[in-house]
């Protein structure tokens, strides 16, 4: 479709850009006292977007902006998580007194601006809306890491992740050249049939470009041996930041991996039913699930050994990457299935989990576990709803988590027998995962005084633990609302420009 | 004789010697000049592929594209490294480790 076409299905991008635009004009205009009042702009920006997403049909699909970009039922779903992880996000930050140290007016813009950045990445079919993309989405959330620029710990955070992300993406993008010069096009929807009529003569090439570009992606969803900025990163950024990082980029991230290893090393396009198939040479499915196995063993060996929460729950979430990454060589509806149903449900956990640690560090002032010490006696509204969190990140029925690790086990065990080790590896993994959530639960209710503080989180902050741990509950109680949404949005754009 | 070959291989080479840069350099600013390597090795290979490659224009348009994000890039990230040295008075990356190895 041409450009001016394009324009109608580009609303809800568009209405993003807009409200970047106007969040960072209307910040001039407005005195450090009153600068909250830019949050709630960007909040009001996001919903109307979502809502123009909502009216927008779900089955449209088609190929934007002379093909670079493309709107299918995949990328809407999810656009809608990125708004409601920023939103979240944006709603956190109005109650992190972290952040409230500092004027925050550009913040809450270049927050949207993430979206702007992410929907790109679910969407973009053209190497170089990739690469756009990504550097959007990255060199935002390099200034949203050492946004408290007084503060050592928030620029050593920065300057980690700026080192680590400028190289992984230079590594990329000289994958993506090679890719380029092998098939001529940088059109994804073109490169499948172009990589599968090379001859054996370009494995090795071929290879080397999927090893780099997997760097590229590696880092965004931050899977082992590509993961050493985060811990270092999660723990100095600011929390609700930290948060925000483990959730929404990881998601693009995966949108982007499961569209871009499809579309090129699956040889099947892959349309509803048809089974697909690796290119023969590249091994590319071999290659993930080593990643996938290496990264939940090495996110929850090293999440044992740490004692502060934020850094926990930095490696848990390498933990989690790995788990959704054990779908994505699995090729089928079933395993996209797994990982999209798997994201929602970690979206909503892990930035309660997140939300839960900001409250105590501002009330108690620590972020140290063992300083949470008869928490859940204290208040027990935080100490019940971080149970349920720690009971979903593990995976524990009856709880939203436990119903998104069944999906992505029971996508392995279908997708035949080459997967099983991999599937017991993540069931290993969950044990040992278990060993380090409970201690947070046995902190909180076996140690310390029983002293009553009864201190309950009131009006937004409650709203947000509610809005994440009510969710956390019913998915794994009644899941077929989710489960219906998820299976209508497995479709992505095939061909035809 | 120059071809596709010759510019291959000074792409290889300017990205290994950038590699190279980022990982034993200890200065942020040469670290962020070593993966600037990177970025025009992988510059030198979209424009010699679509020149001599027989392949339309769109590794030009890429290349630009890079040097533009490159740019974008390299300004939020010596904006990073002048704070690091407001605060800790020196841009060397072994030094800020305050936070957990």
């Amino acid at each position: 479709m041409g450009n001016i076409q394009s324009i109608s299905y580009f609303i809800p991008e568009l209405i993003v850009t807009a409200t970047v635009l106007v969040a960072v004009v209307a910040d001039l205009f407005t005195s450090t006292r009153k600068v909250h009042k830019i949050g709630y702009l960007v909040i009001g920006g996001l919903a109307i977007a979502a809502f123009a997403l909502w009216l927008s049909s779900p089955e449209d699909s088609s190929t934007l902006f002379l093909g670079t970009i493309v709107i299918d039922p995949f990328s809407r779903i999810f656009k809608f998580i990125f708004l409601l992880a920023t939103i979240v996000a944006v709603m956190m930050s109005l109650n992190s007194d972290e952040l409230n140290s500092v004027r925050t007016g550009e913040y809450y813009a270049l927050m949207a601006a993430m979206v702007l950045g992410m929907s790109l990445m679910a969407s973009s079919v053209d190497l170089i809306m990739i690469y756009l993309s990504i550097e959007v989405v990255s060199i935002v959330s390099f200034i949203l890491a050492g946004y408290l620029r007084t503060q050592v710990r928030s620029n050593e955070a920065a300057l980690k992740y700026v080192i680590y992300g400028a190289f992984s993406s230079g590594l990329m993008l000289y994958g993506l050249s090679l890719l380029y010069g092998l098939t001529g096009t940088t059109k994804v929807l073109e490169l499948g049939s172009a990589v599968a009529a090379l001859g054996p003569g370009s494995d090795l090439p071929l290879t080397a470009a999927t090893i780099l570009i997997m760097a590229g992606f590696g880092y965004k969803v931050a899977v082992v041996p590509f993961h050493f900025w985060t811990p270092d990163v999660y723990e100095g950024a600011p929390t609700p930041v930290t948060a925000y990082l483990s959730v929404a980029p990881k998601a693009a991230g995966f949108a982007l991996l499961i569209r871009f290893f499809n579309s090129v090393f699956g040889e099947e396009q892959p349309l509803n039913g048809a089974v697909w198939e690796a290119i023969e040479g590249v091994p590319w499915q071999d290659i993930l699930m080593v990643l996938a196995a290496v990264t939940m063993t090495v996110g929850n060996l090293i999440a044992i050994q740490q004692d502060n929460i934020k850094r926990l729950l930095a490696y848990s979430s390498i933990a989690h990457a790995g788990y959704i990454l054990m779908a994505v060589p699995v090729l089928s509806q079933e395993g996209i299935y797994a990982i999209i149903f798997y994201i929602i449900v970690y979206l909503f956990m892990q930035l309660g989990a997140f939300f839960l640690a900001i409250v105590v560090s501002n009330r108690y002032e620590t972020e140290n576990i063992d300083d949470y010490s008869g928490i859940g006696w204290k208040s027990p509204y935080i100490g019940f709803f971080m149970a349920i969190f720690m009971f979903s990140l593990t995976g524990i029925p009856p709880t939203a988590g436990f119903i998104g690790k069944m999906y992505l086990f029971a996508a392995l065990i279908n997708g035949g027998s080459q997967f099983y080790w991999l599937a017991i590896v993540g069931v290993l993994n969950s044990v040992i995962s278990l060993y380090y959530y409970m201690r947070v639960i046995k902190v909180m209710y076996f140690e310390g005084e029983r002293e009553k503080d009864l201190y309950r989180p009131v009006g937004a902050s409650a709203a947000i633990i509610l809005a994440t741990g009510i969710p956390s509950i019913i998915f794994g109680i009644r899941w077929s609302f989710l489960a219906d949404w998820v299976n209508s949005s497995l479709k992505f754009f095939v061909s035809g420009f | 004789m120059v071809d596709l070959n010759t510019y291959l291989i000074i792409g290889a080479i300017l990205f290994s010697l950038g590699m190279f840069g980022v990982i034993t350099r200890r200065n942020g600013v040469a670290v962020l000049m070593g993966v600037e390597l990177i970025l025009n090795a992988a510059n030198v290979n979209f424009v010699a592929f679509a020149r001599f490659g027989g392949m339309d224009l769109t590794g030009h348009v890429f290349s630009l594209f890079v040097i533009i994000l490159a740019a974008a890039e390299a300004a939020v990230a010596l904006a990073i490294i002048l704070n690091i040295f407001n605060n800790l008075g020196t841009v060397n990356i072994d030094e800020a480790n305050q936070l957990k190895q």
